[in-house]
């Protein structure tokens, strides 16, 4: 046989398992355009659907009139709130517990509302519609400054007034959502008045927006015939819609069909119910035909997922040799005009309290008042886990502000305070149990392989020749040491909606020794076909190249919570390793009655189960799926299949050491980016090639957010960034070459030890790029600046610290 | 409507005629007439580079031209390069190292690419970064990206009679 004079690492090579670079399976369609994409849905009959929207921050709606629209050849309907009140539809639930109006109720909230839903025959005759939609505004006091919203009489939600609590306890005001808190307030009290030193911060976490390359969409198909809906869309949490649209419509689960064709990127964008989606499936209920919606680019940046808009204040004491001995927090949340976030029910900040970062802080206090204002809704989690990038901006930007107020060098600060390896697992002082870690050599390795002490020698000669006048240009030098929170999560405290946050996987093995495994997870760029095989293969012993991973439909995949929060790998990775455990379980006892010895006596090998200590006497995966079929094996059920559940008992808790160093040209505001060096630590590695390339793909995302990337608003409400001209996007130009490494730390509590990696280089990159840029102007006494760090306002540091002459 | 126009296009090497609101976007016209749904939207603004095509001869932007400027072109799309037999070195390239995630930008990256390779066949990595620097890729950070056509750029040379293997369905600038 063929197969005996393979060597064992022949075989190993030939299931191209875990830790191997294998090419992606998802390219080939990629590459030659035949991706299916919800705008590349194209069903018979389908109508195409468009939006009204205002043009108004706030104002009251005195009267729509829609006549005009409905007269033009080509329009087959228009849906308003009022269409909409009767079905209960004109309102839906957010995730974070709040409501949101669907089509603006009476009034409108931020400029991009949808205010109509006009249905026609094709998007030109649509988009002519919505012109002709007459709405007659009168316009409100507008607020988009949720400091000045906690002070105004203007209620900006006049359907919760009189209502002194909501979803997450009293509120404080009209305008007031909630105050979460957490932690010790008394004790940081205490510990700070005793300090040797204490230094508070405040700094702005702008408001910016995922902005996947391909916007939002979805096409509905109600079939009247067989009472059955099927939705298309950009779903990063399919099953979740499904459940939401069946809650919504009244229409049975079993009677709705979910479907996430391949999807352009999420970031979060896509993880929220939009309605938009709503809109397409009432209006295909209503005229009985398919109808498409798919958001156009400003669209999408004005009214669907902006991410942060956090308010911060940071408060940090320390021994005068640096040794943290507390933390305090305080935030401000502008939510805009609805709480949508797409946050765990119980964590209305998400996980920021994670704040305490890679850092031994004895004790810690934070709150979190959440705010509405005339803003679009949203608050996700833009490439990170649910609020992580502002926790780890937050701590990491307080490190730097304290390692000024003590004169100390940042990278020796952070070493004294790092948590050390023995004592994982850690519980923060605000409740988190880090499950494990080696920060210390993760950092040295870092420090060593950029030669930072070369780098600061470099820095302080520049500054001098720039004090004689010689150059014009500072170097910076950006810090971060971030550890994430991934992997929502353990049911026990994480649910969306109510349902626990688990995940599944159910695997089907073929007879000739191929395999199908569906997950309840969704790919959007991150090569779930390609890595899921990948474990697969390692856990059941057959060739990744023979297992199809299918993911997205809820027809036929089992039920998931989806993906987002680096959830996949930690939750649905450990669900396909605990399946694929189950089958080798029957796969191993029918192996042994094959060879006719006891269970006990096979082991398993590679792609093999074999004889202990005869290594010559074996039955392959192969040989044991088509036993498996074809054979009758007293005490065993044909088949080959298995499903798993996966309820993870923790978190996981990846970690990084990121360095840039940059060259700023004081004249100008440009930075250029010389070097950047990222260390990751996400636990198993499964796919080193896949890995990087979402490691470049991070920083890449945080450079933006760091160095331009903004939703800004003017005092109107209206929206100054909402194209790509605007809204700041790098490309090839801009970007530099990215240095990867790693340390394998793998997490002690997950089936095989991985922890997830796709939203590191994001949490981690967004201070470090700040870091750089303000560490270059620290010499001449910046303490902080707030992001985006574009050229203006770079030049505007260095004229604000008197650089210009 | 009464004001339609009847336009001609090549594409792909395949003729089709229609009747054509002026104000239609080729874009549309490819994907919703045609449904050639390699290119893509990203935001209609003549910034992402996700409908690139290429238009006698010229990388365009096909969300920003309407299809009655285009007619009597001859256009090529992500579809019209290579087959699933014989790969353009380009895609071969991209899958081979990592140059795409979610795909969306892939076919106007490598449309575009396939053009850059034309114009300068031995780019340096400044000369791949600015000639790419009208498509946008959200998932990448562009490295690996850069790395493919490199990478392709340098097999192209090795062996030169690859871009007539691979080139079959190339539109040829119109001269
Ligand atoms: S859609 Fe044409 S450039 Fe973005
Ligand atoms: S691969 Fe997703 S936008 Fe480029």
């Amino acid at each position: 046989m063929k197969d005996e004079v393979q060597t064992r690492e022949d075989r190993v090579a030939n299931l191209k398992g875990m830790g191997c670079s294998r090419k992606r399976v998802e390219d080939a369609r990629f590459t030659q355009g035949k991706g299916n994409y919800v705008d590349d849905v194209k069903l018979p009959g389908m109508l195409h659907g468009d939006f009204v929207r205002s043009p108004y921050g706030h104002a009251r709606i005195k009267s729509i009139d829609t006549s005009a629209a409905l007269a033009l050849d080509g329009v087959v309907a228009v849906l308003t709130a009022e269409d909409l009140a009767p079905l209960n539809l004109h309102w839906m639930p957010t995730l974070a517990g709040d409501k949101q109006m669907v089509l603006a109720d009476g009034k409108v909230l931020f400029q991009g509302q949808e205010v109509a839903f006009v249905v026609a025959r094709d998007r030109y005759v649509a988009a002519d519609a919505v012109e002709l939609v007459e709405v007659d505004y009168e316009d409100l006091p507008v607020i988009v400054n949720p400091h000045e919203s906690l002070q105004s009489d203007v209620v900006l939600r006049e359907d919760l007034a009189g209502q002194t609590s909501g979803a997450h306890g009293p509120r404080k005001h009209h305008n007031h959502i909630f105050t979460w808190e957490v932690g010790d307030k008394e004790g940081t009290e205490q510990v700070m008045e005793n300090a040797d030193v204490v230094v508070e911060q405040s700094m702005y976490y702008h408001r910016t927006h995922p902005c996947p390359l391909e916007t939002c969409g979805s096409v509905a198909s109600m079939d009247k015939v067989n009472g059955k809906l099927t939705v298309y869309g950009t779903f990063q949490a399919p099953h979740v819609v499904r459940t939401v649209a069946s809650l919504l419509s009244g229409i049975e689960e079993h009677n709705i069909r979910v479907i996430s064709p391949d999807i352009g990127g999420g970031f979060g964008n896509k993880v929220g119910v939009y309605p938009g989606y709503v809109c397409s499936i009432v209006a295909s209920i209503v005229t009985g035909k398919p109808v498409k919606w798919v958001e156009d680019r400003m669209e999408n940046l004005m009214s669907t997922a902006f991410a942060r808009d956090y308010h911060m204040t940071g408060k940090i004491s320390a021994t005068k040799d640096g040794k943290i001995t507390g933390l305090d927090c305080h935030v401000i949340a502008d939510h805009g005009a609805f709480d949508a976030c797409a946050d765990p029910t119980k964590f209305p900040a998400g996980f920021m309290n994670i704040c305490t970062g890679s850092y031994d802080i004895p004790v810690a206090h934070l709150a979190v008042d959440g705010v509405y204002t005339n803003k679009a809704p949203g608050g996700v989690s833009y490439r990170c886990s649910f609020r992580v990038t502002e926790a780890v901006y937050l701590i990491e930007r307080m490190i730097e502000v304290l390692a000024i107020e003590l004169n100390m060098d940042a990278a020796e600060l952070r070493r004294i305070n790092f948590i050390k390896k023995e004592q994982f697992p850690y519980t923060s002082a605000l409740g988190w149990e880090y499950d494990s870690g080696d920060y210390h050599t993760a950092w040295d390795k870092a420090l060593e392989a950029v030669d930072y002490k070369g780098l600061r020698a470099e820095q302080a000669e520049r500054v001098a020749a720039f004090k004689r006048g010689e150059t014009r240009s500072l170097m910076g030098i950006g810090l971060t040491f971030f550890t994430e929170i991934v992997g929502a999560g353990p049911v026990k405290n994480c649910d969306i909606l109510g349902m626990g946050m688990f995940d599944s996987c159910e695997i089907r093995i073929h007879p000739t020794g191929s395999a199908i495994a569906r997950l309840g997870t969704i790919s959007q760029g991150q090569g779930h076909a390609t890595t899921f095989a990948q474990i697969l293969a390692s856990e059941i012993g057959l060739p990744a190249d023979s297992i199809t991973i299918e993911e997205g439909d809820t027809d036929t995949a089992p039920y998931g919570l989806g993906t987002y929060g680096s959830r996949s790998t930690p939750v649905a990775g450990a669900a396909t390793a605990m399946a694929g455990r189950k089958i080798r379980a029957k796969a191993q006892m029918i192996a042994a009655y094959l060879l006719e010895v006891h269970d006990d006596d096979v082991e398993f090998d590679v792609d093999r189960f074999v004889v202990k200590g005869a290594p010559e006497r074996f039955k392959t995966m192969k040989d044991i799926a088509y036993a498996a079929y074809n054979q009758a094996i007293p005490g065993i059920e044909p088949g080959l299949e298995a499903v798993s559940y996966y309820d993870p008992p923790n978190m996981t808790y990846p970690f990084g050491a990121y360095i840039c160093v940059m060259d700023i040209d004081v004249d100008t505001g440009v930075p250029d980016i010389r070097k950047f060096y990222a260390l990751d630590d996400c636990g198993t590695r499964i796919n080193p090639m896949i890995i990087e390339g979402q490691i470049h793909g991070g920083l890449t995302e945080a450079l933006a957010v760091s160095l331009g990337q903004e939703i800004a608003y003017d005092d109107m409400g209206n929206v100054k960034t909402g194209t790509l001209m605007d809204f700041f996007l790098p490309t090839a130009w801009e970007v530099p070459n990215y240095e990867t490494d790693h340390t394998v730390t793998p997490s002690p509590h997950h089936p095989i030890g991985a922890k997830g990696v796709g939203e590191s280089p994001h949490v981690g990159g967004v201070p470090c790029f700040s870091n750089a840029v303000q560490d270059a102007f620290r010499p001449f006494g910046n303490r902080h600046t707030n992001m985006p760090h574009d050229h203006w306002r770079i030049w505007k540091t260095a004229n604000d610290l008197g650089l210009h002459g | 409507m009464s004001n339609k126009m009847h336009i001609q296009l090549n594409v792909n090497g395949e003729a089709h005629e229609f009747l054509a609101e002026p104000r239609e976007l080729l874009i549309y016209a490819l994907r919703e007439r045609l449904n050639i749904t390699g290119p893509h939207v990203g935001c209609d603004t003549s910034h992402c580079g996700a409908c690139t095509v290429t238009l006698d001869g010229k990388s365009v932007k096909a969300c920003t031209m309407f299809v009655a400027q285009a007619n009597g072109a001859e256009i090529t799309t992500i579809e019209g390069i290579g087959s699933p037999d014989a790969l353009h070195v380009l895609q071969e390239s991209f899958r081979e190292h990592h140059g795409l995630q979610c795909g969306f930008c892939t076919p106007g990256m490598i449309t575009r690419a396939v053009k850059l390779l034309e114009e300068n066949p031995t780019p340096t990595e400044e000369e791949v970064r600015f000639g790419m620097a009208g498509n946008i890729c959200r998932c990448t950070g562009y490295q690996n990206i850069v790395k493919s056509i490199l990478a392709a750029a340098n097999e192209m040379n090795a062996q030169p009679s690859s871009s007539e293997a691979v080139g079959h369905n190339k539109v040829e600038a119109a001269e």
